[in-house]
């Protein structure tokens, strides 16, 4: 009998290859859509391809069918950059209140990092902010974000969070890939590398950014990268400025007709060549050039808001082509309307360390309705039920005030902070976990960064144990090597 | 469409059939490496593998004797009898089987038939073949003996004979000399290169075209592309604000060291130890930037220690995946749970760095890091051989003036007596000297930002220069420990300093401070607030004396203080001065001190009758005389002048990181689970991993020590062979699309085995043996039959080796992204090409740095010739890498990248359509079109597809140009002002329709997958 052709594989590119089996030719071909290409398929064992194929439909991802029933099928993730104070937006401490400008007790921040706080006097701050109860449910929310309170019937706050990097990069890092190692995939990357897009002709994977509040700390592309994922899982940033995708507007004196005769030129030759070569990777190519002519039509009218009614346009308190945050809630809308998996928008602005009070209004100014009428627009759609969107900021801010006169601020805090969840499959209304006293350590119900991510995967159908890629001898998954788990708590 | 679909999924159901029965089991056929390895390693290793803290009921079966072991009367693996074997038991047993179901990682029927039949046939354990040194192997006999034409073609075709497989046939001429011009230049071929070879019909041709390559400096230029990726080169610092770094010179050394073939076990000592090489050379020195290409922060907040932590891991990790093919990070936080490598070993491996000197920006303790580029200290000037022969020059003249300077010294004492008279006349008037003004030469140590700068828009108060220094925090420059210029106290004196505040960004506060020898800085006058901190008390003292008031904004100012008032007495000597403000920007122009012409202490002297006089009061007044004398300060001058000259050279000098070694190493200790914050772990020397032996050094082990030992062959106690046979594999990749062992990354147990384990070790062999020298390696994989084959497989090949794991054919792909740039400007004749220099930063879309900050980001692209150079020395931003290289799969370098991914997406796609630097290269190419002299349309159509891809094309291909270019016209000839735009002209340009209709098909043939593509 034959030996062996190749070596013996590693029954986790099996895996793959089972995932791929399920597989129907339309979405095998439609993975060439999503630029996955004959090469990159090709390193995957065992691949071969016909020699016309043609893209169809989308790429619908590896985890196909799901692992379990999904409760949302995208995700909007508003990350609000720099870190906001959970002890002026989500978390009501009246015991730091009272000791306000005194010594922080050394017991709680005996052994514990710091950042700009390191070899500083530490003295407690009380909440610059007055807290009420909302809704039904009577959650606790503060006054910055009226708008926001007006929806704690539809979200679940989480107060007990808890990541593991002090200072901005790093920390983006662990939250949107789950470790500070170089390579690893964002969440977005995971997620559409596990459910494909719905959408034809638009990535699966957008990033939006707006910026206002204190000086923007810089949020790094690696940020929404696929690490070691094939790079069409990567995000791609759309700006409601300019233009809106990097090379999407002809050249000079290139009209539609013009530009759509280059393409087909372009498609004519590339046939005839691979007629010569049969190399599959040349339909590929013709594929992405019909895509990225598609793409050049739909993503400026994607991105044009102007046509929306006025009321929605005030609801959102956006105005067409100002780079706001409401703008790109409300493009976030849009998007996710179209068939993109995840939609992540970024607000830079949130680092307060001084000036917290000033700031806060900036902030919470620009960002507390368009979440708010975000959540609304989605639910009156019908589409908040199967949409998870997510609040939150890196880290949260500490206790202690950083800073001198009037309106102090506060440092990086990565041991108890506060975010929310709303939509596909969460229980609106509910409080979730507790800091201690002075809000430092989450103490209750605690939530790491990877039981947010296992949460998530779990809305989206995906058991996090078993969405993960081979990558320099490790299956790394986007929850990591230490036990993760789902909140069911605040699931609905 | 959809009659066809039913076959093509056939088509693939048939692929993956294939691979399941490419593991047929087989009796007495089982290879522990091949088989058996790669199944314990995915399914038992993470519980029963190397790692001790992980490990489940104590068991492991890493190797025989652990899982032949006799555990209380049952053994894991009974040798030859699976009903006996504990293990087997478990893995077959429903109700509870290993691995656990919650593993979600069973076993599936294929793995434990080869399982049991391992075990049945008796368990053999082999080493791991990565561990095990090269050994040379015997030469394949092969039936087809007029095929093979190099040893390496007797292990390529016997394989395949014994697969029953044929090798395709060779390539034809065109497409070879495209393929040797791509993967050795990264360029393509001219036309002329490529009729050269067309009608060189004598023997050695292709040899010829060979060497030709080889000796081009391309060669270097296009090796470097590979080595960037692997030691993660980039012009930025890659966390936080990713400002820029100094570091290009390590690329021009790269490129250079690849051109003048230097071997690569001394590349390897050079880049992890040439300053620790005897009396090392500039070259030498610039290689140690390897150790300072990690990514690095200055984020305000970052904390020592777990930064410390971030650096070993980032060099441990490199060091480790590009010498050793090995994952050495995974054992961070605990021992490898694949590869013997225990966490000890990782820390170990990483105190050979500990002597790295690169921790100043961490403490960033003046918050003047946020400049571009940022400082990374330590970091030294790189001169050119034009720099040294100016500063030669310099130099001899500078001889020349010290001689005639001793001359007019000796000559003083002959005037002295008519001196003595005109110096009385001078005795009460006040005088200026400056201390710094458009150079520092006061000589001693400088810190901080001592460039010398002029802003068109505000001129010098003195001379043609100033500094300008701008922070949101407290920020200095200063000099100390002056030896070419110092200022006694006689008393009296007042010091000056002449400032511009900018009125847009006035400072909170500035200060000067003065130096009164060793650490004596307690002596300072501050302007404005209060928020400069250094000696700043609630009164007014000689270390921090107010002064009021801010000078006013938007005018040069005279900043003075005198010094009895900062506590300079009499006798004390000044020999150090600090510029010193808070936020804003100021600019910073001469300085200095003023007092009586004639010193007290020299009058009162003079007073007396020369009899009368001390040595001490003699040498007092003969030192002032030439101090005062025209004829000495004019040599003095001149001297100082040549000085300037000398140090304005130097400081222009390039300036680039480098290692330097610190005095006493960073204590290493091992971080329980990586955690920085546990201090509890042993302190560890370096060492390399224990399972690969131990570097038996007398004292401490150094980067020379490791680098040596990496490259010393296996007789020598090193692993040389080892090393070796990780780089040949990623050199046959590179020119044949996959490895021999297919992965390029990771040599240890979770990565696949070699397809062709003994021609591996034949190669790293070899390579050792011709003293590590590339070149000639490069030229014997060319030159194999293996090389030349052609890359069109017939489909019995796609079928069977879908991967092309055995060579019958060669690899097609799209190029790199530094050469798909490089082609297209090659092509339209846009191309610009020079050896080294600053990295160049070509246009790229608008606010594409919008998320960077400290400082706010604006990218200013190149004009002119530099931005047509070649990818290699694009500006590599780590965080926002160019959108166009980013499209083609450039990594970001922030880790090893041994393999990029090949991606095809829209993103692609429109890089190449819409890119302004494809447009131009467009248009270029259109203006050669034009200007080829072809007789008509067709044959111009003609000779600009094969320019872009060295064949001439079919008919049916030109028909396509044809209609194209008609309508262009057409369309172009009723638009004028398009017209004008496509062809990027002023308007009512005579011809501007003919360019505009040539640049639309210029950029056709520049998009063709073709044009991009090694074949």
């Amino acid at each position: 009998m034959r030996r062996s052709l190749v070596s013996n594989q590693s029954p986790h590119h099996q895996l793959i290859l089972d995932q791929l089996a399920a597989v129907n030719r339309r979405q095998f071909l439609g993975s060439l859509s999503m630029g996955l290409g004959a090469a990159a398929l090709s390193q995957l064992p065992g691949v071969s391809f016909g020699q016309d194929m043609i893209p169809a439909g989308p790429y619908r991802g590896v985890v196909d069918p799901r692992h379990l029933i999904p409760r949302a099928k995208r995700v909007i993730f508003l990350c609000m950059a720099g870190g906001p104070s959970q002890l002026e937006t989500f978390d009501e401490k009246p015991k730091l209140a009272e000791i306000d400008g005194q010594a922080m007790p050394g017991s709680f921040t005996q052994g514990m990092p710091i950042a700009q706080l390191q070899g500083k006097e530490l003295r407690c701050l009380g909440p610059r902010a007055t807290f009420s109860r909302h809704g039904q449910s009577g959650q606790s929310i503060s006054n910055y974000l009226p708008h926001i309170a007006s929806v704690a019937d539809d979200i679940a706050i989480v107060r007990s969070m808890v990541t593991e990097q002090i200072n901005h990069d790093p920390a983006h890092s662990f939250m949107n890939a789950g470790s500070i190692l170089p390579g690893r995939p964002s969440m977005g990357s995971w997620v559409t590398y596990g459910l494909g897009t719905e959408s034809q002709d638009l990535p699966g994977f957008v990033v939006l950014t707006s910026v206002a509040g204190r000086n923007p700390q810089p949020i790094a592309s690696r940020q929404w990268s696929s690490g070691f994922l094939p790079s069409t899982f990567s995000g791609v940033e759309f700006n409601s400025k300019g233009d809106p995708v990097h090379y999407i507007g002809n050249p000079p004196g290139v009209s539609r007709d013009r530009q759509e005769h280059f393409v087909s030129a372009v498609r004519d030759l590339n046939t005839l060549r691979a007629s010569q070569t049969h190399d599959p990777e040349i339909d590929s190519r013709i594929a992405q050039y019909e895509l990225a002519f598609r793409m050049q039509m739909s993503i400026p009218e994607l991105m044009d808001i102007s046509n929306e009614p006025p009321e929605v346009l005030e609801m959102y308190g956006a105005t067409p082509g100002d780079g706001s945050f409401a703008s790109n809630c409300l493009l976030a809308r849009r998007l996710a309307e179209r068939g993109v998996r995840f939609i992540h928008l970024y607000h830079r602005g949130w680092d307060h360390h001084d000036g917290l009070r000033k700031y806060m209004d900036v902030c919470c100014g620009v960002s507390d309705q368009p979440t708010a009428a975000l959540i609304k627009d989605l639910k009156s759609r019908g589409m908040l039920e199967d949409t998870l969107v997510v609040w939150g900021g890196e880290f949260g801010r500490t206790p202690m005030s950083q800073g001198s006169g009037t309106d102090p601020g506060r440092d990086h805090h990565i041991k108890g902070f506060s975010m929310f969840l709303a939509g596909g499959g969460i229980r609106g209304g509910t409080s979730y976990g507790a800091t201690d006293d002075l809000g430092y350590h989450a103490v209750e119900d605690v939530v790491h960064v990877r039981d947010l991510h296992a949460t998530m995967l779990h809305l989206l159908g995906i058991d996090h144990e078993r969405l993960s890629m081979p990558f320099q001898g490790l299956d790394v998954k986007l929850t990591g090597v230490e036990p993760a788990r789902v909140v069911t708590d605040i699931l609905a | 469409m959809m009659a066809g679909s039913g076959m093509r999924t056939c088509h693939l159901v048939t692929a993956i059939i294939a691979l399941a029965l490419m593991n047929p089991v087989t009796s007495g056929d089982v290879d522990f490496t091949r088989d058996i390895r790669s199944i314990l390693s995915q399914h038992c290793f993470p519980c029963h593998g190397p790692d001790e803290q992980a490990r489940q009921a104590k068991l492991s079966l890493f190797t025989f004797d652990e899982a032949t072991s006799d555990r209380g009367g049952m053994r894991a693996i009974v040798p030859g009898d699976p009903d006996s074997s504990e293990a087997w038991r478990r893995m077959t047993d429903h109700e509870d089987p290993m691995p656990p179901v919650e593993e979600n990682n069973p076993l599936d029927a294929r793995e434990l038939e080869l399982l049991e039949q391992w075990i049945r046939e008796g368990a053999s354990y082999s080493p791991h073949w990565a561990y095990v040194p090269p050994q040379r192997p015997i030469i394949p006999e092969v039936s087809d003996d007029q095929w093979p034409l190099d040893p390496i073609d007797h292990h390529v075709l016997a394989r395949l004979e014994a697969e029953g497989l044929q090798p395709v046939p060779e390539a034809d001429r065109i497409t070879l000399i495209r393929r040797l011009t791509h993967d050795l230049t990264g360029l393509p071929p001219t036309a002329k290169e490529i009729d050269d070879f067309l009608q060189d019909t004598r023997p050695g041709a292709y040899e010829r075209v060979v060497d030709r390559l080889l000796a081009s400096d391309r060669f270097g230029e296009r090796m470097a592309m590979y080595w960037l990726d692997l030691v993660r080169y980039a012009d930025t610092v890659g966390y936080h604000g990713d400002q820029t770094h100094r570091i290009w010179p390590y690329r021009d050394y790269v490129i250079n060291a690849f051109n003048r073939n230097l071997p690569f076990d001394q590349f390897t000592i050079e880049q992890l130890a040439g300053d620790l090489l005897p009396a090392p050379n500039q070259d030498q020195l610039v290689a140690t930037g390897y150790n300072r290409l990690i990514q690095t922060s200055h984020e305000g907040g970052v904390q020592l220690k777990e930064y410390r932590a971030i650096y070993m891991a980032d060099r441990v990790r490199n060091v480790s995946e590009t010498w050793m093919g090995a994952t050495v990070g995974c054992a961070q936080c605990h021992d490898h749970k694949y590869d013997p490598f225990t966490a000890r070993d990782f820390y170990t491996l990483g105190a050979f760095f500990a002597d790295v000197d690169d921790e100043e920006h961490l403490r960033n303790q003046y918050g003047g890091l946020n400049t571009l580029p940022t400082r990374r200290l330590p970091e030294m000037g790189v001169s050119s051989a034009a720099s040294r022969a100016r500063v030669a020059a310099i130099e001899a003249r500078r001889e020349q003036a010290q001689a005639e300077l001793e001359r007019v010294m000796a000559g003083l004492e002959d005037h002295q007596p008519e001196w003595e008279e005109t110096i009385q006349v001078q005795a009460d008037e006040i005088q200026e000297t400056t201390w710094v003004d458009d150079v520092l030469a006061t000589g001693g140590d400088a810190q901080g930002d001592w460039t010398f700068v002029r802003e068109p828009a505000l001129p010098a108060h003195s001379g043609e220069t100033y500094r300008k220094q701008s922070s949101t925090g407290l920020i200095q420059h200063y000099t100390v420990g002056t030896t070419n210029r110092t200022i006694p106290i006689h008393g009296g004196e007042r010091f000056f300093a002449w400032v511009y505040l900018s009125p847009d960004d006035p400072p909170g506060a500035v200060m000067l401070q003065f130096n009164a020898g060793g650490t004596d800085w307690l002596h300072r006058a501050t302007w404005g607030g209060d928020q400069i901190e250094y000696g700043r008390r609630d009164e007014d003292w000689a270390g921090y004396r107010r002064q009021g008031d801010l000078p006013p904004t938007g005018q040069w100012v005279r900043l003075e203080i005198s010094a009895d008032e900062v506590g300079l007495a009499p006798g004390q000597i000044v020999s150090g001065m600090a510029f010193t403000q808070f936020g804003g920007t100021v600019y910073w122009d001469r300085a200095g001190v003023e007092g009586h012409a004639v010193p007290r202490e020299v009058l009162d002297v003079l007073s007396l009758p020369r009899e009368d006089r001390t040595p001490e009061q003699v040498d007092l007044v003969r030192h002032y005389q030439a101090e005062t004398s025209p004829d000495v300060r004019d040599r003095r001058a001149a001297i100082s002048t040549l000085e300037q000259d000398r140090q304005s050279v130097e400081a222009a000098l390039p300036r680039t990181m480098y290692t330097k070694r610190l005095e006493t190493p960073r204590e290493v200790r091992v971080l329980p689970r990586g955690n920085w914050l546990d201090e509890s772990g042993e302190i560890v020397e370096p060492a390399v991993p224990v399972f690969l032996g131990d570097l038996a050094t007398d004292g401490p082990a150094t980067r020379l020590d490791l680098a040596r030992w990496l490259v010393r062959p296996g007789e020598e106690d090193g692993v040389g062979e080892m090393t070796a046979r990780v780089l040949v594999n990623r050199l046959w990749a590179l020119f044949l699309g996959e490895g021999l062992c297919p992965s390029l990354d990771d040599f240890g147990g979770q990565g696949q085995p070699p397809n062709h384990p003994e021609l591996l070790d034949l190669l790293a062999i070899d390579f050792v043996e011709s003293d590590w020298n590339i070149k000639d390696f490069i030229r014997r994989l060319v030159l194999t039959r293996t090389y030349r084959l052609s890359s069109i497989p017939p489909s019995v090949l796609v079928e069977q080796d879908p991967t092309n794991a055995l060579f019958a054919r060669q690899a097609r792909g799209r190029l790199p992204a530094e050469s798909v740039r490089d082609t297209i400007l090659a092509v339209s004749g846009l191309l610009v090409e020079k050896i080294g220099g600053p990295s160049v930063k070509p246009p790229q879309p608008e606010g594409y740095y919008q998320h960077l900050n400290f400082p706010v980001r604006r990218y200013d692209a190149d004009g002119g010739a530099e931005q047509w150079r070649r990818g290699v020395y694009v500006h590599w931003q780590r965080q926002y890498l160019h959108p166009m290289l980013r499209a083609f799969d450039a990594p970001a370098r922030e880790d090893c990248t041994a393999r990029r991914s090949v991606s095809n997406t829209p993103q692609a796609a429109l890089a190449l359509l819409n890119d302004p630097v494809v447009v131009q290269a467009s248009r270029a190419f259109a203006d050669r079109i034009l200007a080829s002299e072809q007789a008509d349309d067709r044959s111009r159509l003609s000779w600009a597809v094969r320019e872009a891809v060295g064949r001439w094309p079919t008919e049916e291909e030109i028909d396509v140009l044809v209609d194209l270019l008609a309508e262009n016209r057409a369309y172009y000839l009723a638009n004028p002002t398009e017209a004008d735009a496509a062809a990027g002209v002023s308007e009512g340009t005579l011809d501007s329709g003919a360019r505009a209709a040539w640049t639309g098909v210029a950029r056709v043939i520049l998009n063709l997958h073709e044009t991009i593509t090694r074949e």
